[in-house]
């Protein structure tokens, strides 16, 4: 049974951090104190890059859960009232879509700078704040299609279809609200020279999942509602 | 070992009070701070069952002092049928929760699965902090129903709808009761979660050099395997917990159905599906019992194979089928609804997974037995309770052949025969596996040796308490005695009264000696004897840092693994074993032939 191998084998190559640590200890140090972001990309990629899918696992999970509720909750009864959805949606929906691509942009811009292809990062930060906005601007106009619901008199308790619309849109922008904090946590660490690349890369894949999240949930609503 | 470079320490230990022992980042802390709070809730859970066990044997018996508790609920010291079933609600959700959940994954995961791996922490320290005071301040949400306006829920842990949604016209503790319930539970969820991303990144990114997946101790992989278990279940628990929530306070109607008279009232729902409560918690509901059972397979495989002296039979054989127990747990759930009233070709098909999952049951048990057999085992608490655990995991699981069968489970379904086989297989097995885990890994916990006498004296009695009261909860369901109930006095069930009187005796025995582990867990913390840093001769990474292990958990180094996890039967410099971190080349009994 025992096995002995006189030298131990890697787990992964690209997983390990460089010569000077072992183990685990890389993760740590991605950031040496007042050193150069970009240095930490020589080192394996944090816990960060597997949390965030974690992350997502369990928030798509949460959201199925609703889903097959709103399934089921329809198919119960016949009390299921289908109304228009308040079109501001589809702009919201827009707007939530070209958040994602200023993110994108301002990625790929401090990734160049981090993999060391540019010498500075053009304007980073600036992009960033359009993405901040644009996704304030979501959750403002998600706010504005439940006071346009409300005018037309429906509210949570009105009916099992309102019900749902409201616990979806707003389980949603709770999560997109969680995302604007994180890229406040971003734009903070980019302005203390401090931003690890996979911090960034978990940022905006959770804002993307957020975009696809949401066209999901347009459809889900758009066909049942 | 490696050197860690000057840099690489930026983990400095902490120095106030209440970073170091009241929001400590440190995962060991952490782990502690679980296993007290499970500590805590064991002892009133079991409380609550002795209320309730006195109740059901001696029901006009005043109980001492229980009026202090609710005056309307038990006048006089004489519970009344709600009180009863608040009481029994407490129980299970305390018991499931805060005892089964937290001990054996949150307490002794928290503590040993970074270790075990190699890591100096949890990659994220403060989501393990929030991770367990969001826990704590669940318990005391859920402690809280019992002060707050008619008392706790009555709806059983699992809160079945529409009772769960109507109000307090369903009766004492339906109204504010449940939404602490809901919020408790609710809570609990944010807790697990964070839990799991912790563990989940623990295993997969923190090994240290040389360790594969497949060089994972059992116990990492139970813990593993449990957390993306945990992961999904409790993500789908919360948003149903969410859904109660709103049926009370904002007037939806999810679950409750329209025209439901209930007290003479009309209860103002309309057209909710009683059964999507169920479907929604049965299935967390199903794998929270694999979520309580599976780290306890892997710590006592663990123990064993340290006791044993030599591996399990089939190191992989084991982690499959561990991973097929979380995988089918999510495909059986619905044997908990046959009798809900649910399309009987769904039972059906809830049935065949369920005949499924007790296959790889049976693989692990037989491994376990048949690695047993001829081994020289050191008997000692930790390998009798270990013994204890596949003991019990055998006698409740086979009545879950039983239940398995939708024509058999009608029959038995609301009977104390489902009472019998659920404390059985996923109560005290997993007690069981918290107590050998507890007298294996407390000398590493605390730095000090528990009082072995005490621990066989605790073991014996909880070995034929636990029998002597869950065996007969088997014949009372088979002679048709029905679950839930208060009281039996004046019915058809009344010759059963003695056999009740029997679980209750024995009830308060086995519940006393708890005590005795209590004294000797207490006792050891203080004056027992100080614990050598390996004192179970065991191989895994835990056993070769320092007892207790420094803070960053390995001294400013990182260990390097050489070995499959559990070397022994081989001869080496230290004896019949070789450690995970060492160097050393060995060769095998058989090998040396």
């Amino acid at each position: 049974m025992a096995t002995t191998i006189p030298e131990p084998p890697q787990i992964d190559p690209h997983r390990l951090p460089g010569p000077k640590h072992s183990g685990n200890g890389g993760w740590r140090d991605l950031v040496p104190p007042n050193g150069a972001p970009r240095v930490a990309l020589h080192h394996s990629p944090p816990p960060s890059s597997t949390g965030i899918y974690v992350v997502l696992f369990a928030i798509t999970m949460m959201f199925a859960a609703f889903s097959s509720a709103l399934i089921v909750r329809k198919g119960s009864s016949l009390d299921w009232q289908t109304f228009t959805l308040p079109s501001i949606l589809y702009i919201n929906t827009l707007i939530l879509l070209a958040s994602s691509v200023t993110l994108e942009v301002a990625r790929r811009r401090v990734a160049t700078f981090m993999g060391g292809l540019k010498s500075h990062a053009e304007s980073p930060t600036r992009w960033l704040y359009i993405t901040l906005s644009l996704g304030l601007l979501f959750v403002a106009g998600q706010y504005f299609a439940w006071s346009q619901l409300r005018t037309e008199g429906l509210y949570l308790a009105t009916n099992p279809s309102s019900s749902f619309f409201y616990v979806l849109t707003a389980t949603h922008a709770l999560h997109v609200l969680g995302g604007l904090g994180g890229l406040i946590y971003v734009i903070r660490m980019l302005g203390k020279s401090a931003l690890r690349r996979s911090t960034l890369d978990a940022t905006a894949r959770y804002w993307h999942f957020m975009d696809v999240l949401w066209l999901y949930l347009l459809c889900l609503l758009w066909m049942k509602l | 070992m490696h050197d860690m470079s000057a840099h690489a320490v930026q983990h400095h230990a902490p120095t106030s009070f209440i970073r170091k022992y009241v929001f400590s980042l440190d995962h060991k802390v952490i782990g502690k701070q679980y296993y007290a709070l499970a500590l805590v809730a064991a002892f009133v859970g079991m409380f609550l069952s002795w209320m309730m066990r006195i109740h059901l044997a001696w029901t006009n018996a005043a109980i001492p002092g229980l009026q202090l508790l609710s005056k309307t609920g038990a006048p006089g010291g004489v519970m009344t049928p709600d009180y009863y079933l608040q009481l029994m609600t407490m129980h299970g959700t305390i018991m499931v929760f805060f005892v089964l959940t937290t001990a054996p994954f949150a307490a002794f995961g928290n503590f040993f699965l970074p270790i075990q791996v190699g890591a100096e922490d949890m990659p994220f320290p403060r989501f393990n902090m929030m991770s367990f005071w969001v826990t704590f301040s669940a318990f005391i949400v859920l402690m809280a129903s019992f002060f707050v306006g008619d008392g706790p829920t009555l709806g059983g842990w699992t809160q079945y709808a529409p009772l769960n949604a109507v109000g307090s016209i369903g009766g004492p503790g339906q109204g504010s009761g449940v939404i602490l319930w809901a919020a408790s539970i609710g809570l609990f969820c944010v807790g697990q979660l964070l839990g799991a991303l912790n563990f989940i990144t623990t295993t997969l990114d923190l090994r240290v050099k040389g360790m594969s997946l497949m060089r994972l101790p059992l116990s990492a992989w139970a813990w593993f395997i449990t957390s993306c278990m945990g992961l999904t279940a409790f993500a789908v628990l919360m948003p149903a917990c969410i859904l109660v929530i709103l049926d009370h306070v904002a007037g939806t109607s999810f679950f409750v159905a329209s025209n439901l008279v209930l007290n003479d009232q009309l209860v103002p729902h309309s057209g909710g599906s009683t059964l999507l409560w169920q479907h929604l918690f049965w299935f967390f509901g199903h794998p929270e019992v694999y979520i309580a059972i599976v780290p306890g397979i892997g710590i006592i495989s663990h123990i064993l194979i340290a006791n044993m002296r030599r591996p399990m039979l089939s190191h992989r054989t084991l982690i499959y089928s561990m991973g097929a127990l979380a995988v089918l747990s999510y495909m059986v759930y619905g044997h908990h609804m046959f009798v809900s009233g649910m399309n009987p070709f769904s039972s059906l098909a809830f049935s065949f997974p369920t005949l499924v999952i007790t296959i790889p049951s049976t693989i692990i048990v037989l491994i376990a037995t048949f690695s047993l057999y001829g081994a020289k085992l050191r008997i000692n608490s930790a390998s009798l309770f270990s013994l204890g655990f596949i003991s019990m995991f055998v006698s409740g699981g086979v009545s879950g052949f039983f239940l398995a069968q939708p024509s058999i489970d009608i029959m038995l379904h609301a009977t104390y025969f489902v009472v019998g086989h659920f404390h059985l297989v996923m109560g005290v097995a997993a007690m069981f596996g918290i107590f050998a885990g507890t007298y294996f890994w407390f000398p590493k916990m605390v730095g000090r040796m528990m009082n072995e006498t005490l621990g066989k004296i605790h073991f014996w009695l909880s070995f034929v308490g636990a029998y002597c009261i869950f065996m007969p909860f088997h014949y009372l369901g088979m002679a048709g005695n029905v679950r839930r109930y208060s009281t039996f006095v004046d019915d058809f069930l009344q010759p059963l009264i003695p056999v009740h009187r029997f679980i209750t005796v024995a009830a308060l025995i086995t519940g006393a000696a708890q005590l005795v582990f209590l004294y000797n867990l207490i006792h050891s913390r203080f004056w027992g004897k100080p614990a050598t840093d390996n004192p179970w001769e065991a191989t895994s990474l835990e056993w070769s840092t320092a007892t207790p292990p420094p803070f960053d958990n390995f001294g400013g180094k990182h260990p390097v693994v050489y070995h499959d996890p559990y070397q022994y039967g081989v001869q080496s410099s230290v004896g019949d074993y070789v450690m995970q971190a060492s160097p050393e080349q060995v060769k095998t009994e058989e090998e040396e032939k």
